[in-house]
């Protein structure tokens, strides 16, 4: 079983967010930087195929400068055999420029099955995974949140609204992976050790026009401050007064 | 003329009830830019709503391989569409099914998606959209630079609005039959099949605070007396008290409900991320310094366990 993951370096989810005085992105400055939440999912999925089958390989991929080799160790110390790493300059992360790489680079290479993370929480895009699937013509589910292989098949669950999709998919297939598809494994001492040796090839890759300009950041509106009605079930009437007569919402 | 292609989700033969959202927006903006707006739904569609809408023109796509959905058949078909209408601009909803749909065909047409907007706005007849991005804590006004936009909208920032009723043409497309690469093979309906979180007007939400599985009991019954559905924050849904489609914030559900009431969730950062755009939030906490108040529009600090029954006798 070969495995593919491509993931995202993403600053922590925790992080504050800075406008830089132009409004034209983030002050990078202060961020620690983790695999994507969703990633983690795409990447515990893939051990456990590899581990189910006995055999083959976990390899990840992203697009980046050389500092993302960190965040790749991480996604190595979890268990992933290697690392490939399109290494680009600057490009202003447009989505269909970034599947583009993705793609092209995944030609060169064999899976059985390509995973991503449903989207990054940075640029809350949900995109690159399913171009890529599109630019190479292979089956795709997004945001699976069950998973079952089979002899060159792959029956998944995908959460809509209201209800599930299943479907059945030939391999090689790319998937994307929601949150309640499986438990992350943390990096035992021995896999983080052993992840500093592990090969993290840098490749070189094509970066196409942006088909998208961003303009201007700016923070959203903040709420008005709230207020406290009271204390316990006698500030009850107040409140459902407020919510009928000031909100008008009953 | 170029126009604006409108893509109208459904269910079982109904217009989903997000479509008057996109419709909407639909409208202003090719009354804004002067171009034609179509509408495209795909199957046998009840189309009389359209009018309402101000929909004057609409396209019906079935047959072919269109009875199940398949995001790569849908795509193509849909880029069949923008192609022959002279579309510029795609609008459709950030939904499951949207979000699945429209990066494939932004992978067709050659377009990245300006994906999940809060606002559109006309600019000298190019349309930029307003995109939250890092979880609401920022957000970006973006512009496409090619001659195609394809926009989702998040559900609920777009306020439907009716309009004269104008008669609506419908055309019937038969789709070419397509292989689909992955299809639907089946569509469980969850237990209940109640409205989703998303669509929700009303949220009563339990979070940290309140200890076990069982208890959700009096959420339900207060959520089922507002018209509302239950939510949970994500240290329920770790603690395995409600399922993952039940949460509500960064590594879950995006909700902007009429009224969102917060029951013994703290309000990290996170949770925040989720719901700071309902329209009111009500929140029950017995930590008055809990930051949930910091976004509540009217606290009460108390047992969730006294203070929830009391409020579901009172309304």
């Amino acid at each position: 079983m070969k495995a593919i993951v491509c993931m995202k370096q993403v600053p922590d989810t925790e992080s504050r967010i800075t406008i830089n005085p132009e409004k034209t992105g983030v002050e990078q400055g202060d961020f620690s930087y983790i695999i994507g939440p969703y990633d983690e999912y795409a990447i515990e999925a893939a051990l456990q195929l590899k581990e189910a089958a006995g055999e083959g390989e976990v390899v990840l991929l992203s697009v980046g400068d050389p500092s993302i080799k960190s965040t790749l160790q991480k996604g190595m110390a979890m268990g992933a055999d290697r690392s490939v790493l399109i290494e680009v300059d600057s490009y202003n992360g447009d989505a269909l420029t970034t599947a583009r790489l993705l793609a092209a680079q995944l030609k060169t290479m064999e899976y059985d099955i390509i995973f991503f993370g449903k989207q990054a929480p940075d640029d809350n895009n949900a995109q690159v995974g399913p171009m890529v699937g599109q630019l190479l013509g292979l089956p795709t589910v997004t945001a699976i949140a069950a998973l079952e292989v089979q002899e060159g098949k792959a029956v998944v669950e995908r959460e809509v609204e209201g209800g599930r999709e299943v479907y059945e998919v030939t391999l090689p297939a790319l998937l994307t992976t929601e949150k309640g598809l499986n438990e992350p494994r943390y990096p035992s001492l021995k896999g983080i050790m052993q992840a500093k040796r592990k090969p993290v090839d840098l490749v070189s890759g094509e970066v196409a026009a942006a088909t998208t300009e961003q303009l201007t950041w700016s923070y959203p509106p903040s709420r008005a401050e709230g207020k406290i009605v009271g204390e316990g079930t006698a500030a009850v009437p107040e409140l459902v007064r407020l919510l009928k007569e000031e909100a008008k919402v009953l | 003329m170029s126009s604006i292609l409108i893509y109208l989700e459904s269910h079982d033969g109904k217009l989903k009830s997000n479509a008057a959202e996109v419709a909407t927006a639909g409208r202003k903006l090719a009354t804004a830019q002067q171009k034609e707006l179509v509408a495209v739904v795909i199957g046998e569609v009840a189309t009389d709503e359209l009018g309402n809408w101000g929909i004057s023109r609409a396209i019906r796509l079935s047959g072919g391989n269109l009875a199940d959905y398949s995001g790569d058949v849908w795509a193509a078909e849909l880029a069949q569409l923008v192609s022959d209408q002279q579309a510029d601009t795609v609008l459709m909803m950030a939904s499951s099914q949207g979000r699945d749909l429209s990066p494939r065909l932004g992978a067709l047409t050659g377009v990245t998606v300006i994906a999940d907007v809060i606002s559109l706005e006309n600019q000298d007849g190019t349309t930029v959209g307003l995109r939250p991005v890092f979880a609401n804590k920022a957000q970006v006004l973006v512009r496409p630079t090619g001659e195609l936009a394809i926009f989702t909208l998040r559900p609920k920032a777009f306020t439907p609005e009716v309009v004269e009723a104008v008669a609506t043409t419908v055309e019937s497309r038969s789709a070419a039959a397509l292989d689909a690469l992955a299809i639907v093979r089946e569509l469980a309906v969850a237990a209940g099949a109640k409205i989703d979180l998303t669509e929700a007007d009303v949220i009563v939400s339990g979070g940290r605070g309140m200890g076990g599985s069982e208890k959700y009991d009096i959420l339900e019954q207060l959520a089922e007396k507002l018209g509302g559905v239950v939510g949970a924050s994500r240290a329920a849904v770790d603690a395995g008290w409600r399922p993952h489609s039940d949460q509500v914030g960064q590594t879950g559900k995006t909700v902007a409900p009429t009224l969102y009431i917060a029951c013994g969730i703290s309000g990290a950062i996170q949770h925040l991320a989720g719901m700071s755009s309902s329209r009111f939030i009500v929140a029950i906490n017995k930590d008055p310094e809990a930051p949930i108040f910091k976004v509540a529009d009217y606290g009460i600090v108390g047992n969730l366990f006294e203070v929830v029954p009391a409020l579901n006798s009172a309304i």
